[in-house]
């Protein structure tokens, strides 16, 4: 890949505030080829050699770490991992005490995993580096919208047109609120469906729902969220039954959506709670489509991030 | 006649109105003459505006416990340097001011220091814990200015009643943080289309008119066969809805006052887009229609006057995240320039109202009568110069908290003199030419 094809690039990714749509498209394109990457018995290229990432989590997650730091070693850079518990920064040592330490050490882009939202932005205003954003409370979490776009492209091609519905909880989920940005960008209509106490009342790029049906109708694709166990001890839900009856995805129910209509979950899943467990292993699932398009996606977002940087 | 001070070619404007030009002696404490006489000191102030000394009926100084963020001594310069020569500052300090002995350790100290006069606000419950009253008639002897839980909120209308009811029999305004824990269910900003879109929690506007409503109602309860009328106070209103609340209570004969920051009156939610700290504040900055719905109170007198909730924190608290930072805006300093420049110069507010709203409004909630610019009236004065321009800058602040969301506003109006009781004790070196320094 020559460094003329790279259009010019925001220096980060924090949401999609600064992208555009052909920003986009390319950044999707980059990730095809490194699919292309991939698929090769030896998955490595030379792209950011000399290049040091580090991934610095303040909330746990196993496997958005793991993706990014995979996707970054494919590409010959090196990682280095910080995983801190959020008591660190309460105990006085704030995010930019730490960002400001390993920023002494030579990195030269941050993955960044906070469970407030705006740390990412906050971030980038101190350390004037790339800074991409691994999820930010129940803000953003810009990548996985791309893999989720990426991954739907190559299901059903254009998302021109396309309605995707997105259900369970909205309110609180950053995968909602970034595909809500991302796929009109691409031009897909997006439907956002959930008990009333897990909606906002409003969620620019998406229409709202608390009825399942209306939602799956003529759907092209169904993306199911994890529901947290504790909005029940929050009084947001009556009880897990009662969610189950009302809004789990079944086999029965995605027969509102079109036929064939692939299911995304980006994960953890729990089976028989957001959707019939027999399900997630459906034919139509995509399940492990997102979790191996992830890691090129990523791979994409730190190429452009990092070497449109360089030049 | 001779004076201390000499005021020449000064502009009059108290909350009455405009009073022309005059020069003004100061000595023993009062205006002794309008008409000029020999002084010690001689300032030509022609340009300048003279104008009763502010009072800020809402302030948090923190002392004691929490000097880091701030104490007496910077929070009380910092108020000179506002204008004011009066504050009010809030007991929800480290221990929380419940007792006859810390009013009194407070206003000692405040008078060594000899900036702006301290008036303690007392707990209205021991500890602000909702549960057992304060000893109001010690308390009120000790110099406590009103009682409130601010910074907590009564959850216990039956506690509110009795505080009113009781409160009432000593003439104490009792001030309140309305906003139900419940309805916010622990936003960090105003719940809404930025909020949604942020994923930010939100404090709808309803958390407040809800709790306004409910104290209303008790206000309105303890106010039946009550020989001395209960005075409740609602702290830093925020919503159009809560005024609405107000103002039908006031119609109906309720004693309520109540006031509005500086930031309600010119910020809205949509600061919080950028993500920054800064803009984070309980009870949180609302929609452009909250703020007009403010300005319109604030001109009509619903609301009476202006609180500036000064709440300093340390540059790092306020540099964690926004749901761990803390809530707060350092205003003291700011607060006339800003609300004169984006009031009256921007928006054409009538300049005896605002003044009225920061000197004789916060006075008549807490009694005081109020200072008019004539011969023989205490000298608590400010100075104010209409045509300095010049930007906010935090990193010359006097208050401890050297952060502010109207850092590099370009303001006018900015205090010059602060004369409390005919002694200086804030001179701008502005007004001796200077360049300001960083503290």
């Amino acid at each position: 890949m020559s460094e003329s094809a790279v259009p010019s690039f925001p220096k980060h990714l924090l949401d999609f505030r600064d992208w555009s749509p052909v920003q986009v498209e390319s950044l999707l394109e980059t990730a095809q080829m490194m699919q292309e990457v991939l698929a090769r018995p030896v998955k490595k290229v030379p792209a950011l050699t000399g290049f040091t990432v580090a991934t610095v989590f303040f909330e746990p997650s196993t496997r958005t770490r793991i993706s990014f730091e995979l996707a970054a070693r494919r590409m010959s850079a090196d990682v280095v991992s910080f995983v801190g518990a959020v008591s660190s920064t309460t105990k006085g040592e704030t995010y930019r005490d730490t960002l400001r330490t390993l920023d002494q050490m030579g990195i030269d882009a941050y993955i960044l995993r906070t469970d407030a939202a705006g740390v990412p932005h906050q971030a980038h205003g101190w350390l004037k580096k790339p800074i991409i954003n691994a999820g930010d409370g129940w803000r953003a979490h810009p990548t996985q919208a791309l893999l989720d776009a990426f991954t739907l492209r190559e299901k059903l091609g254009s998302l021109e047109g396309k309605k995707i519905a997105i259900v369970g909880d909205i309110l609180h989920s950053r995968v909602a609120r970034s595909n809500a940005e991302l796929l009109p960008m691409l031009g897909a209509h997006v439907v956002a469906c959930g008990p009333a106490t897990l909606l906002p009342a409003q969620l620019p790029g998406a229409t709202l729902t608390t009825n399942l049906k209306e939602a799956l109708q003529e759907a092209d694709a169904v993306m199911v969220l994890r529901l947290q166990k504790e909005r029940m001890d929050k009084g947001l839900l009556p009880s897990l039954p009662e969610y189950i009856a009302a809004y789990q995805i079944t086999q029965g129910r995605l027969g509102w959506a079109r036929p064939e209509a692939p299911l995304l979950h980006p994960g953890p899943m729990n089976r028989d709670v957001e959707l019939e467990g027999t399900l997630a292993d459906a034919p139509r699932s995509l399940v492990e489509r997102q979790v191996a398009n992830g890691q090129a996606v990523r791979m994409a977002v730190l190429y452009h991030v990092l070497v449109g940087k360089r030049n | 006649m001779k004076g201390e001070i000499l005021l020449k070619n000064a502009k009059l404007v108290d909350g009455r109105g405009e009073h022309g030009h005059a020069d003004v002696l100061i000595g023993e404490g009062r205006i002794l003459s309008l008409s000029g006489g020999e002084a010690q000191k001689v300032l030509d102030v022609a340009g300048m505006v003279l104008s009763p000394g502010f009072l800020d009926p809402h302030a948090h100084l923190r002392e004691p416990g929490q000097e880091v963020k701030e104490d007496l001594r910077s929070g009380l310069t910092a108020a000179a340097r506002g204008g004011y020569t009066d504050v009010v500052s809030m007991p929800n300090t480290s221990p929380v001011v419940d007792s006859a002995e810390m009013v009194r350790a407070l206003k000692k100290k405040a008078a060594q220091i000899g900036q702006a006069r301290l008036h303690p606000a007392a707990a209205l419950t021991q500890g602000q814990e909702g549960k057992t009253l304060s000893e109001a008639k010690l308390l009120q002897e000790a110099g406590a200015a009103m009682l409130t839980d601010d910074g907590r909120t009564n959850e216990d209308a039956g506690v509110l009643a009795l505080g009113l009811r009781y409160a009432a029999s000593w003439g104490l305004v009792v001030a309140v943080h309305a906003e139900d824990a419940g309805l916010r269910r622990g936003g960090v900003m105003h719940e809404g289309e930025v909020s949604y879109r942020l994923g930010l929690p939100g404090n709808p506007g309803y958390a407040e008119s809800a709790r306004i409503a409910r104290d209303l109602e008790v206000l309105r309860y303890v106010n039946e066969g009550l020989a001395a009328q209960p005075h409740l106070h609602i702290q830093h209103l925020s919503t159009k809805r809560g005024l609405e609340l107000v103002r039908q209570a006031r119609r109906d004969g309720l004693r309520v006052s109540t006031e509005v920051t500086p930031h309600h009156l010119t910020l809205t939610h949509e600061r919080l887009e950028s993500l920054n700290p800064l803009y984070k504040v309980a009870p949180p900055l609302r929609t452009q229609a909250d703020v007009e719905a403010l300005v319109e109170g604030l001109l009509d007198g619903s609301i009476e006057c202006i609180g500036t909730d000064h709440a300093p924190h340390t540059a790092d608290e306020k540099e964690l995240d926004l749901l761990r930072a803390p809530f707060g805006i350092p205003s003291l300093e700011v607060c006339w320039p800003l609300l004169y420049t984006e009031l009256v110069e921007k928006r054409s507010f009538p300049l005896a109202v605002l003044l009225e709203r920061f000197t004789d409004g916060p006075r008549r909630i807490l009694g005081l009568a109020p200072i008019h610019l004539e011969e023989g009236a205490e000298a608590s004065l400010v100075l104010w110069s209409p045509d300095e321009e010049r930007p906010v800058d935090p990193k010359c602040f006097a208050s401890k908290a050297r952060f502010s969301p109207w850092a590099g506003w370009v303001l006018r109006g900015w205090p010059t003199l602060t004369l409390v009781e005919g002694r200086v004790v804030f001179e701008s070196a502005h007004t001796l030419g200077k360049e300001p320094r960083p503290i």
